[in-house]
């Protein structure tokens, strides 16, 4: 009895030890957020396009998970295994029954100059000029489902170390039907002339998108008042209205945690918002709304009145999405000049 | 610039090889009605309050918004709040933590700040454990809205 016992607790450890991981659990937990359960899209461009699916390697794929695509949305996932990656490609492949295709790693060579040409006349208004992508990105929840997905970031890091060469050439042969990128083949172009865009692309490589650096900034936009903290709250009031935003309310943080009332009265939020920024900032990235309508909170702490923001320009990295960078670089003008005004 | 505004240079809030993600992200296939009834219900099973469900869709549809489901839940446990803004007055702007949860197409999306993305602005010890518990609870709860059916 007791020998079977071992044997069925030996089964059962080895069974949890070699189970793979699942893939589906795995895609549900880590990219259906952003991709769709069954990849079809939403912040994320769609995976499950035959065109898109049936043009790409589990190498592509597994890079791709791994190292993102820094300031366009994609998080990195270096916290997950190789068999977490493995599985997620896996299931990522299930939606299709054509064999993979294998690209080799032979570079593509061509005229970068003429290459340039190309790209800013066939390229460049969907994939932007110096391939920055497209305002936005994939089918994002606040546009019509059936518009166009947007055009992805070519100079990106993450994209460049993910796609081979042949992969790139591969993609302006066929497009990808049911999205945007058209076949340049069938467009007209020749085979020497899609050399030298790819050429022309792989030389991104070296521009790198420059973002905010961080180093300078701090978590918060704290200010001084030299007022009373009454006084301070109708400051802000009159300073939010200077600046064209429309007070919401103005109420204490420790609102809905503790009894009407009995609120810390030290500790006073203003809530308030102006509606063509707020659309802007949530057409660029939906998921900011976390940190919207703006928010000033005052107080008062050991005789000392503060008021005090989040700093904005944390938040295009927070949000890995560097066209989030001018809308946090206008709030956090705003912010200051608010803070400013209050305090004279 | 006469002002005494000053920036307060901390530790990296949001560290740029964090090895765990900085926003946590779910979606369900539930309505937004649904799903906003699945997320407080397990909110308030793990201990938290909800404090308020601000709307910040008003106006939205009228600018041509495809949609006007969208909330910020304000939720947080009453002492730690207590404790953390009288401890860490610069982490006051961010507090209390905040979801939002928005409808895409037939399914709704949620997506909070990892907590840890916090922790790294304060310098005891033993109040990251605070964050780690946070980030531990948003998985969980994150992982209840995910199937709820
Ligand atoms: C009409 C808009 C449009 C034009 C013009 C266009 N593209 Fe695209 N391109 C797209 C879209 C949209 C996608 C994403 C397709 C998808 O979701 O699979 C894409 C995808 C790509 C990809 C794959 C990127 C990735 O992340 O997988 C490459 C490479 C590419 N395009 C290169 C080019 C080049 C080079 C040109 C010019 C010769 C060009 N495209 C012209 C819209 C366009
Ligand atoms: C926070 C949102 C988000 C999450 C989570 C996310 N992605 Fe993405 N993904 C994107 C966006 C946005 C793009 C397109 C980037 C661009 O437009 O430049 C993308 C691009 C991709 C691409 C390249 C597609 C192409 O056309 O070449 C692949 C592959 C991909 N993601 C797979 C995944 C997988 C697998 C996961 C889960 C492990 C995942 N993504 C998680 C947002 C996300």
């Amino acid at each position: 009895m007791i020998k079977f016992t071992v044997l069925f607790f030996l089964l059962i450890v080895s069974g949890i030890a070699n189970a793979a991981p699942d893939g589906k659990a795995l895609f549900d937990k880590h990219c259906s957020a952003c991709h769709g359960s069954e990849g079809k899209g939403g912040v994320g461009v769609p995976l499950s396009l035959p065109s898109f699916i049936n043009s790409v390697s589990n190498e592509y794929l597994n890079r791709t998970i791994r190292v993102g695509r820094p300031g366009r949305i994609m998080p990195a996932f270096p916290q997950l295994s190789d068999a977490q990656v493995k599985a997620i490609v896996g299931h990522v492949r299930s939606w299709t029954d054509m064999p993979m295709v294998k690209f080799d790693s032979t570079p593509v060579t061509g005229d970068k100059k003429n290459g340039k040409e190309l790209f800013l006349k066939r390229c460049a208004q969907c994939h932007g000029e110096d391939g920055k992508g497209g305002k936005g990105t994939g089918v994002t929840f606040s546009r019509k489902r059936d518009l166009p997905i947007i055009a992805p970031a070519l100079n990106n890091s993450g994209f460049l170390a993910s796609a081979s060469d042949m992969m790139i050439k591969n993609t302006l042969i066929h497009g990808r039907d049911g999205t945007p990128m058209v076949s340049l083949l069938k467009a007209g172009l020749k085979e020497k002339d899609i050399n030298d865009v790819v050429a022309y692309v792989r030389s991104f490589q070296k521009l790198e998108t420059t973002s905010i650096s961080d180093e300078k900034n701090g978590a918060a936009i704290i200010v001084e008042s030299p007022y009373s903290l009454e006084e301070t709250v109708e400051n802000l009031k009159q300073a939010i209205e200077n600046q064209n935003f429309k007070l919401i309310r103005t109420d204490y943080l420790e609102h809905g945690f503790v009894d009407e009332g009995k609120e810390n009265k030290k500790q006073v939020v203003l809530h308030f918002c102006n509606f063509n920024f707020l659309f802007e900032a949530l057409s660029i990235d939906p998921r900011v709304g976390m940190f919207l309508p703006c928010r000033v909170t005052v107080v008062e702490h050991e005789g000392k009145v503060q008021m005090m923001t989040i700093n904005p320009m944390r938040l295009s990295k927070l949000f890995n999405n560097d066209g989030l960078n001018d809308a946090c670089k206008a709030m956090t003008e705003t912010y200051e000049s608010i803070l400013e005004d209050a305090s004279l | 610039m006469n002002t005494f505004l000053k920036s307060f240079l901390l530790f990296c809030f949001v560290s740029a090889n964090a090895v765990a993600s900085d926003l946590i992200m779910a979606r369900s296939p539930l309505s937004f009605s649904e799903a906003m009834t699945n997320l407080q219900v397990s909110l308030r099973e793990h201990g938290y309050t909800v404090a308020r469900v601000q709307r910040i869709d008003v106006g939205l549809t009228g600018m041509g918004y495809k949609t006007d489901m969208y909330r910020v839940v304000f939720v947080g446990k009453t002492d730690e709040i207590k404790y953390l803004t009288n401890k860490y007055p610069e982490m006051i702007p961010y507090l209390p933590p905040k979801v939002s949860i928005f409808a895409e197409g037939g399914d709704t999306l949620l997506v909070t700040a990892n907590p840890m993305a916090f922790a790294m602005m304060v310098d005891d010890e033993k109040d990251r454990i605070i964050f780690q518990r946070w980030e531990s609870d948003v998985y969980s709860v994150f992982d209840d809205f995910r199937r709820a059916e």
